[in-house]
């Protein structure tokens, strides 16, 4: 999202000021809180007129959101956000649009809107609140489920294989594709200034514990016991490296990720992989870092970060040229397409 | 010749023959003379299902009926007097709709062993020479020949010379029934300007054809139809999509708001997509969304935006939008749906009409969601009733469904079209202040409409959404005296429409014909 331009009197607020009068609802503990916490500290800070602020969502625990955010607000139907956003968009492209969404909103109802919303490159935010699980149904499976898992409507674990949403918003032309956990702050905030900062749609997928359904779903990327060993924090122009100790790398053997011992003889954090957000390739080699810990030798940590980042035209920008250039070359005459092109005239 | 001139007061004549016969080039020609010459008419235009059916066959039948008359003329009519059959097929398909002691105007080479094999006749029988259409008046021209005939010096190849027979044809019915050629000659000059060889070709066949007429006397009779007692003005021809188009457009201009169209093509609404496409230097926004249900919720997002938004469809395509529907309603932002209706139920029958909707149209969401709904009475009409249909969405905060058919969006007839000037006014409940009291999002004024505030408006910040509400302050509220009170006041609110629309007239047909 790119800002919009009034003084800067009008742009100052205070996080206080996103708090509305309503009573949270999300259950105690919920990883929402933590979400709803990062944003109402980041979008004062973003230098946008509240009211040029426009908060969409769907269905879903994370779609009451817009009820908390003292700006411009829409609780819409399930699956259906992107659809409303792009259509305001269109025609308001000056607004900064924020859509709070689910892995059941987004990814199973909604996964059609989804995937033409990055193609088309809205320049929007879209937050994607992953918890693996359908909380406001009371606990079924999501498309994020694991295999295996047991939930109410899986008495047996679950059949279905589930999506790897970076892959499929890399796969669907996002512009802008990037992961954070909502027990990581200080990463989130940072997350979401970079997604406000990308023109284009930017989406952030956002791990999120539901500690009623799912609880502990990514445990062992939030706990400090396994955090560092289970995930690596990629940077732009940085080494991919993690671990307890700073002490294991990744490099590429063709397209193969290999992690390295840097305590090693002969391996360098010169020779590991270094992050480029403007590599496609490289960013689907990344986005396949999905693997369960059980998954063994080959098992790999899971990044956060921005895995991509590329400049693209955004579908309001040309729609407004073309009907820039048709007023310049047309005069709007009312009369004149009444007429038609034949008349006759009786009596 | 004045002798065997009979005066008619309404003929309805079918033209059909292969896709590739230029019937929807002949009928135009043939409509458009009638109406410079001051006949009421109505048309309706028969295309095949198929884009590129088997020529020959019965599925690559294209056909267009005109229905003209020195009398009101108010739709296309059932059974025609006159057929004009270009092939066997043609024939074949359409002799159902012909009157008995109607006219068969027959091409007979289009009913050689190959043409009358591809529409499915037994072997050895061909209607036209086997006494089977004795009920009709049956005149059987070899147009092939004779266009080959006219052309022979021409130095163009067959498949060209061809192309020119339907010319051959629209002179004969000239000829038959008293028309001048100069229209179809101006046309024919404007058309073919650039290639001098083709335009001399297509003037030759329709003389050719006319002189047929005169000379050859395959018929005794020619007919006189004078024109219709029409309010004196100045007239176009239109189509119902077209209406529809310049409707929204007049009306965007009117209330002073940009339009906005979310669509999924779908037959038979598709055109009215095609027509505002092109109308961008009026603002006019066309969005080809992913889906029908794209389509309608981008509709929604630009209602909340502020603007005027519509989005068009047909039976199946509005069964798909109906959850949205019901959102847009509890929102209570304006919002024009269209259903150009067709035949259902299911994918049903796309290229054919029928008002099969009207049910869907009233009670077609879950739980109470009361829309108003609004219907053209033809393509014509279909102007000023989507026009109706905008004011009452803005200046009532409702979303509208306005129900054309696929009869009236690709028939055609005279329209005494207004000018800009004379179109009503009208604008939205757009607050930019906070009133006297503080602002609420579902307060309502005299018609019990609630203020359009959008984004971008300071102090005016709000959260809507698709959850029951509490009056007037707009919160979620699950109380049930709240959601019956709720209820009766958004059905009072379209019931209020009623004060705001002029005594309506009950026409069940009994009247004229």
């Amino acid at each position: 999202m790119s800002a919009t331009t009034t003084s800067a009197e009008e742009k100052k607020f205070t996080s206080k000021e996103l708090v509305t009068d309503q009573e949270v609802r999300w259950c105690p503990g919920c990883g929402d809180y933590s979400i709803l916490k990062q944003v109402q500290t980041v979008v004062p800070e973003l230098g946008i007129p509240r009211e040029d602020i426009v908060f969409i969502s769907g269905i879903g625990c994370s779609s009451r959101f817009p009820y908390y955010m003292e700006t411009y607000g829409m609780h819409s139907i399930h699956g259906r956000a992107a659809a409303i956003v792009s259509g305001l968009k269109c025609v308001r492209p000056e607004l900064s649009i924020w859509m709070v969404s689910g892995d059941g909103d987004s990814l199973s109802i909604g996964g059609n809107h989804f995937i033409h919303l990055l193609r088309r490159n809205f320049d929007i935010n879209l937050l994607l609140f992953n918890n693996e699980i359908y909380g406001l149904t009371k606990g079924q499976y999501s498309p994020t489920s694991h295999e295996g898992k047991v939930t109410k409507s899986t008495p047996m674990g679950s059949i279905d294989h589930p999506f790897n949403p970076i892959a499929l918003a890399l796969g669907a032309n996002g512009t802008f594709v990037a992961r954070s956990m909502d027990r990581d702050p200080v990463h989130l905030k940072e997350m979401l200034k970079r997604s406000h900062g990308h023109k284009g749609t930017s989406f952030l997928e956002i791990y999120q514990n539901c500690n009623v359904f799912n609880d502990g779903a990514f445990e062992i990327f939030t706990d400090k016991g396994s955090k560092k060993e289970e995930t690596i924090f990629i940077e732009q122009d940085k080494p991919l490296i993690f671990g307890q100790n700073a002490d294991k790398g990744i490099k590429l053997e063709g397209f193969k990720p290999v992690i390295v011992d840097l305590n090693a003889n002969g391996n360098s954090a010169n020779d590991l992989w270094i992050h480029d957000e403007k590599d496609l390739t490289k960013a689907g080699i990344l986005s396949r870092f999905f693997d369960r810990p059980e998954g063994g030798v080959d098992h790999l940590p899971r990044p956060f970060g921005v895995f991509y980042s590329a400049d693209r035209s955004c579908y309001e920008d040309g729609l407004k040229a073309q009907i820039e250039l048709a007023k310049s070359k047309k005069k709007a005459d009312l009369d004149s397409i009444l007429k038609g092109r034949e008349t006759w005239v009786i009596g | 010749m004045a002798d065997n001139q009979k005066v008619l007061d309404r003929v309805i004549i079918k033209f059909a023959g292969d896709s590739g016969d230029g019937m929807q080039l002949t009928g135009t020609q043939f409509t458009n003379t009638a109406a410079m010459l001051g006949n009421d008419l109505s048309t309706f235009p028969d295309f095949p299902a198929e884009i590129r059916a088997p020529q020959g066959t019965i599925p690559g039948v294209s056909g267009y009926q005109l229905h003209f008359g020195s009398v009101n003329i108010f739709t296309p009519g059932d059974e025609c007097d006159v057929l004009v059959a270009m092939n066997a097929a043609a024939l074949k398909a359409n002799l159902r709709h012909l009157r008995k002691g109607g006219t068969i105007i027959a091409n007979s080479d289009g009913f050689d062993p190959k043409n009358l094999r591809l529409a499915n006749y037994a072997d050895g029988i061909n209607p036209i020479t086997d006494g089977s259409l004795e009920n009709f008046r049956l005149i059987t021209i070899d147009v092939t020949k004779m266009t080959r005939a006219a052309l022979t010096e021409s130095g163009m190849g067959i498949k060209e010379i061809d192309r020119a027979k339907n010319m051959f044809v629209l002179g004969f019915l000239y000829w038959m029934y008293n028309r001048e050629l100069n229209y179809t000659e101006n046309f024919l000059n404007e058309k073919f300007g650039k290639k001098p060889d083709v335009l001399e070709a297509n003037l030759k066949v329709l003389k050719a054809g006319y002189n047929f007429g005169e000379t050859s006397e395959t018929i005794a009779d020619r007919y006189i139809v004078n024109p219709a007692p029409m309010a004196p003005g100045t007239y176009r021809n239109i189509m119902g999509n077209q209406a529809t188009a310049l409707g929204l457009i007049a009306a965007s201009q009117k209330c002073g708001l940009d339009l906005f169209l979310g669509s999924y093509p779908i037959t038979p609404a598709t055109d009215i997509l095609h027509d505002l496409s092109k109308y961008k230097h009026f603002g006019v926004t066309t969005y080809q969304a992913e889906d029908e249900i794209a389509a309608i919720c981008s509709v929604i997002g630009a209602a909340f935006g502020g603007k005027l938004a519509v989005t068009t469809s047909s039976g199946p395509g509005i069964a798909l939008k109906g959850e949205a529907m019901g959102l847009g309603m509890m929102l209570e932002l304006p919002m024009i749906i269209v259903n150009v209706q067709r035949g259902g139920p299911s994918t049903g029958l796309p290229t054919k009409t029928e008002q099969s909707d009207l049910f869907q149209a009233m009670y077609g969401r879950n739980g109470e969601a009361p829309i108003p709904v609004i219907c053209a009475t033809s393509p014509a009409d279909c102007f000023s009733a989507v026009y109706e249909a905008c004011r009452i969405a803005i200046e009532f905060m409702t979303p509208v469904i306005f129900l054309s058919d696929g009869y009236i969006a690709n028939g055609s007839e005279p329209w005494r079209y207004p000018q800009a000037s004379d179109l009503k006014e009208f604008k939205g409940n757009f607050i930019t202040e906070v009133p006297e009291g503080g602002f609420l999002s579902y307060k309502r004024d005299e018609k019990l409409s609630r203020p359009w505030a959008i984004p971008g408006v300071k102090k005016l910040k709000h959260r809507i959404g698709r959850l029951e509400k509490t009056h007037e302050t707009g919160n979620i509220s699950y109380d049930p005296e709240n959601h019956e009170f709720m209820m009766r006041m958004r059905e009072a609110k379209v019931n209020k429409i009623a004060d705001y629309i002029p005594l309506q007239t009950i026409d069940n047909g009994a009247g004229e014909r």
